[in-house]
């Protein structure tokens, strides 16, 4: 058995996956049977069942390849997808990563019970050799599925903040040539330029000449965030828009002169209707309540 | 949220996103040490300012926040610790207005006026530190720098 260590290795891997193979029907009955399917695939009993196999599949097939401990190997691609639907599918009935392994874990007791009939004598050392392979090999399996996992939570991730990238930029029109900005959240670097774009298309295509950006949703103000407000008025500025600051918060104002920050150059308003006020009394709007009618006693 | 924290809690600043949830944390400690609004703001803006600066000059690093208590009153104390290039002159470094990154250069000295106590240290090629600290109801320490 030392001789040849490699050529054994090779011999047990190929014998688990002969195993596999002819046992395939077993397998995939008592998987079924198993929470991690039975829960994922609900329609029917054959469903499961077929689900399971193609997983016996992947692993002879793996098997047969002789590296069960490797992680990229072919045999898995299969059932990469399918595996990645069913942890997502308990992921979302509120099971934890690691529940999730323990269930995958779980597979390799039907297995190992059918592998031992297989053997008359429990000591024999293929007995035991198939067996530690087929240890690996599901330790392998519990470790594509948690990549599954992994890569899923990465891509919603990744999703998401592009999501935010949009959502949060609106540009609204107030009033003939008047265009408002409502600035939401943390103001980095991306978001900030995706703001200063969509203002700076918005003031060409309304024709407007006052841009309001309102900063009440913006938690902090640095000299960051202050940096890039400047900028976005200075841009404005050279397309021939006035641009007005509102929403600052009694605290951020403390907090900015503070700082030691400048933004005399830049008109400020507390509130969003001050600011619009301001934009519709320099073009000369008068905004008056309607004069009282006769026996209006309200 | 409302238990008292009796151990320094370390985040790591190494992106962006860090620096998001660094503000946060701070702002949610300060205001469960019962910080007022004006302070939290106060003392959110200076944290956002010196993590950027651990960040963008110092290449990453970590922010130690530790719970203070002193006879009858609280506060929090800060350090911004990275192991970049360090600041060789200190006193220009401080001088508002005087940047390197491209910035408005209110980063430390703007820091400073924001919060109680205010102390950096810092070699060149070994890194820097700031740490700062603040009270509850805002008087300042008459102890400069908190260690």
């Amino acid at each position: 058995m030392q001789v040849a260590e490699h050529e054994t290795a090779l011999d047990v891997t190929r014998e688990l996956s002969d195993f596999l193979e002819r046992r395939r029907e077993q397998i995939a009955q008592r998987w079924a049977e198993a929470s991690l399917f039975r829960a994922v695939f609900t329609v029917s009993r054959d469903e499961a069942v077929e689900a399971c196999k193609a997983v016996v599949d992947a692993l002879a097939e793996v098997a047969r390849g002789g590296r069960p401990e490797d992680l990229r190997a072919p045999g898995f691609d299969s059932v990469r997808e399918q595996l990645g639907r069913m942890a997502a599918s308990r992921a979302k009935a509120g099971y934890t990563p690691s529940q999730i392994a323990g269930e995958v874990a779980g597979l390799r007791e039907p297995v190992t019970s059918l592998l031992r009939a297989e053997y008359d004598d429990p000591a024999d050392p293929r007995a035991q050799a198939n067996e530690i392979a087929l240890t690996i090999l599901i330790g392998t399996l519990r470790l594509v599925v948690m990549e599954t996992t992994v890569d899923a939570g990465e891509e919603l991730i990744a999703r998401q903040r592009q999501q935010l990238l949009e959502v949060a930029t609106p540009v609204i029109r107030l009033w003939d040539g008047v265009v408002a900005v409502p600035l939401i959240g943390t103001l980095d670097s991306a978001r900030s330029q995706i703001v200063m774009e969509s203002l700076l298309e918005a003031i060409v295509d309304q024709r407007a000449r006052y841009a309001i950006l309102d900063i009440t949703g913006v938690p902090t103000v640095d000299s960051l965030v202050a940096q890039h407000l400047m900028k976005t008025v200075a841009a404005a500025r050279l397309m021939g828009a006035e641009c007005i600051v509102s929403g600052i918060r009694p605290a951020i104002a403390q907090t900015i002169v503070q700082l030691g920050i400048d933004l005399g150059t830049i008109i400020t308003r507390a509130g969003l209707s001050d600011a619009l006020a301001y934009a519709l009394s320099q073009q000369g709007i008068v905004v008056s309540p309607r004069p009282a009618m006769g026996g209006n006693a309200r | 949220m409302h238990a008292p924290f009796v151990s320094a809690t370390r985040l790591s600043i190494g992106s962006d996103a860090d620096l998001a949830w660094v503000r946060q944390q701070v702002r949610q400690a300060a205001a469960a040490l019962g910080f007022g609004l004006v302070q939290q703001t106060k003392l959110v803006t200076a944290v956002s300012e010196l993590a950027r600066n651990t960040l963008v000059h110092g290449g990453g690093g970590h922010m130690e926040m530790t719970p203070l208590a002193e006879g009858n009153r609280v506060g929090l104390r800060l350090s911004f610790v990275d192991r970049g290039p360090g600041i060789r002159d200190l006193e220009l470094a401080m001088t508002d207005g005087y940047t390197t990154g491209g910035g408005l250069g209110k980063g430390l000295s703007g820091s400073k006026r924001l919060v109680a106590e205010f102390a950096i240290d810092s070699r060149p090629g070994e890194g820097t530190t700031v740490t700062i600290a603040d009270w509850v109801s805002g008087v300042p320490s008459p102890r400069a720098g908190a260690s």
